[in-house]
């Protein structure tokens, strides 16, 4: 063989073995998604939406306990983590990019984002629980929020960063206060792209399971009180799961697939948002 | 001064100046996070610190009724998960990269691109779930079988691949684990060969050289820093996984063989078994100084990660 028959040899050999890899990534993608349709799918009913999550060895119940849980839990934490979130994000990229304090916090900021979840569970723990003595929703929502804040802090300073100099200085021209500047214009601006922020901060607690083990615990019954344990869909799921019981885990198969289908959906809604504004 | 159109009194003034320090402090409270993490950590696992001291990583007891502890079996869990994760997820996501920046007509590109990114979008319990009840059963007949009758009879190699087959374990969890690490090292490394100068790729396409040699030779090369960021993410990504790994690693503290398919721990899933019903006092110390160990170690990953994705970014346009 020739070194050019060799040399194309290589490379038909290297084009062919990327094709598989991405033929490998898209083959797990399918297989996740069609055991989670055709197993949640079976397990929707209305009445997961009405009942309480069942004990042990019953044939009925659903997870309304746990999806109302998770819902106001998933709100809370948005709600909390969002403003701190894109305030702090405007401080990276209208006050503090050439300060020190600016750059140390975009770097810290960024190794949050990537921390273990399960440590953040920890920390509430020790700081929260351990202190009051007893697990609670509003401990739950806090490990949330902290997951919640480096996402929206990251988008929040990186969105600011693509609005051209010129709007702000226009701003400025006319006299505004920096305050005006950025909460009129700049952040106004950038709104598509930090409530995409936003939504994906959402998608990625909606899954969350780790940090509410040791904070909102999980409860059998419905309770709307924030000092107590509070049932949310991932522990459930994630007790149900590993239980012998198959009515026990037919409902993790439907929590699955809710939990599953929003958090596509909110991807897809914030890229197809985000596309659609970069267009304009 | 009327002449702004803005009433500037002094309460316009003083609202200016509480934004501007709302947002100073707001970017604060970020910063203390990270201290007051390590922090909370040492304060609660202070106990298990004093008892065990240096002896904790090498031990392998985890004995709550006698109140000894040692690290050794969830550290080793959580390594080896992570490194077989590495193996199989870094030629894939390079092979992903590849495909989406030299390959694909530019029409599939952000489709295809989306998809793999979706891997990353699919919540932990999911691929638990699915890992322990689907995958596990056709891993533990079809694929252990064959590993074990093609390389088990390998000297010295076999022995990763002795024992019983039993679907969950070391092995398992490490493959679940790299499937979850691919959407993050493959965009990653999407995003830096995009970097790459087109005029450095297009003078080795004019000198004749193949798809795979302009890889390998120029673009890898130029792009290497940030290619290794990018696996160090990932690796930061695997070390503190939770949920899958707890699903399918088997959740015992016994180690007596070298075999990838006996069932295990992580430092994680011991954490998500075992914390809510541990004892108050060393029990949840020990476990607590876990937590505080897979901090610091995904943390100096993350640290390596980030300076070397920076570093490329500075360097753009320099030689690498």
């Amino acid at each position: 063989m020739n070194l050019l028959a060799r040399r194309k040899l290589t490379n038909r050999v290297a084009l062919t073995l990327s094709l598989s890899a991405m033929a490998f990534g898209l083959f797990w993608l399918a297989w996740i998604l069609w055991t989670v349709l055709e197993l949640g799918i079976s397990g929707l009913s209305l009445t997961l939406f009405t009942e309480m999550t069942p004990p042990p060895g019953a044939d009925v119940g659903g997870l309304a306990n746990a999806i109302a849980g998770s819902l106001i839990m998933v709100v809370l934490a948005t709600l909390l983590g969002t403003p701190i979130g894109i305030l702090a994000g405007v401080y990276l990229a209208e006050y503090g990019r050439n300060h020190w304090l600016g750059s140390t916090t975009r770097f810290i900021n960024d190794l949050l984002l990537s921390a273990p979840s399960i440590v953040i569970g920890l920390f509430v723990y020790a700081v929260v629980v351990a202190q009051t003595g007893k697990f609670s929703a509003w401990s739950g929502v806090l490990a949330l929020a902290l997951i919640v804040l480096p996402v929206v802090v990251r988008t929040t300073e990186n969105m600011l960063q693509l609005i051209p100099n010129t709007l702000r200085e226009a701003a400025f021209a006319l006299g505004a206060p920096k305050s005006v500047v950025i909460s009129k214009v700049t952040l106004r601006a950038a709104r598509a792209g930090v409530l995409t922020g936003v939504l994906l901060a959402v998608a990625r607690i909606a899954g969350e399971t780790a940090p509410l083990l040791f904070t909102a615990l999980s409860n059998q019954f419905w309770s709307l009180n924030l000092n107590e344990p509070m049932a949310n869909l991932p522990v459930t799921i994630f007790k149900f799961a590993m239980s012998p019981f198959t009515n026990w885990q037919e409902l993790a198969w439907a929590g699955v697939f809710l939990i599953t289908m929003g958090v596509l959906v909110l991807n897809i809604i914030a890229r197809v948002f985000l596309r659609a504004e970069k267009v304009n | 001064m009327q002449t702004t159109g803005f009433k500037s009194s002094a309460s316009m003034k003083f609202g200016d100046r509480l934004f501007g320090t709302l947002a100073k402090s707001f970017a604060w409270l970020t910063l203390i996070l990270l201290a007051g993490i390590i922090l909370a950590l040492v304060y609660a696992s202070w106990p298990s610190l004093q008892a065990f001291g240096i002896g904790f990583l090498f031990s392998d007891a985890w004995n709550p009724p006698m109140e000894d502890f040692g690290g050794l079996i969830p550290i080793y869990g959580t390594l080896v998960t992570s490194v077989i994760a590495l193996l199989i997820a870094v030629p894939v996501s390079f092979g992903i990269a590849l495909f989406l920046t030299e390959m694909a007509p530019a029409w599939l590109r952000r489709p295809l691109g989306t998809a793999i990114e979706l891997l990353a979008a699919i919540p932990s319990i999911v691929y638990g779930m699915w890992g322990l009840l689907v995958f596990a059963p056709i891993f533990a007949k079809y694929i252990q079988p064959g590993l074990q009758s093609s390389i088990g009879h390998v000297p010295v190699i076999g022995k990763l691949f002795a024992g019983a087959p039993l679907g969950i374990g070391l092995l398992a969890a490490g493959i679940i684990l790299a499937i979850m690490i691919i959407p993050y090292i493959a965009s990653v490394m999407r995003d830096v060969f995009e970097v790459t100068p087109p005029m450095l790729k297009e003078s080795a396409y004019g000198v004749g050289c193949t798809t795979w040699e302009v890889m390998w030779g120029v673009v890898l090369p130029y792009t290497k820093t940030g290619v290794i960021g990018g696996v160090m993410l990932g690796l930061g990504r695997a070390l503190g996984e939770t949920m899958a790994v707890t699903f399918v690693i088997g959740n015992t503290n016994f180690l007596d063989s070298a075999s990838l398919f006996a069932p295990g721990n992580s430092i994680t899933s011991a954490l998500a078994n075992e914390f809510a019903e541990a004892d108050p006092g060393l029990h949840t110390a020990a476990l607590m100084e876990l937590g505080l160990i897979l901090f610091v170690i995904t943390l100096v990953v993350l640290v390596v990660s980030k300076l070397l994705l920076n570093r490329l970014a500075k360097g753009e346009g320099t030689k690498g």
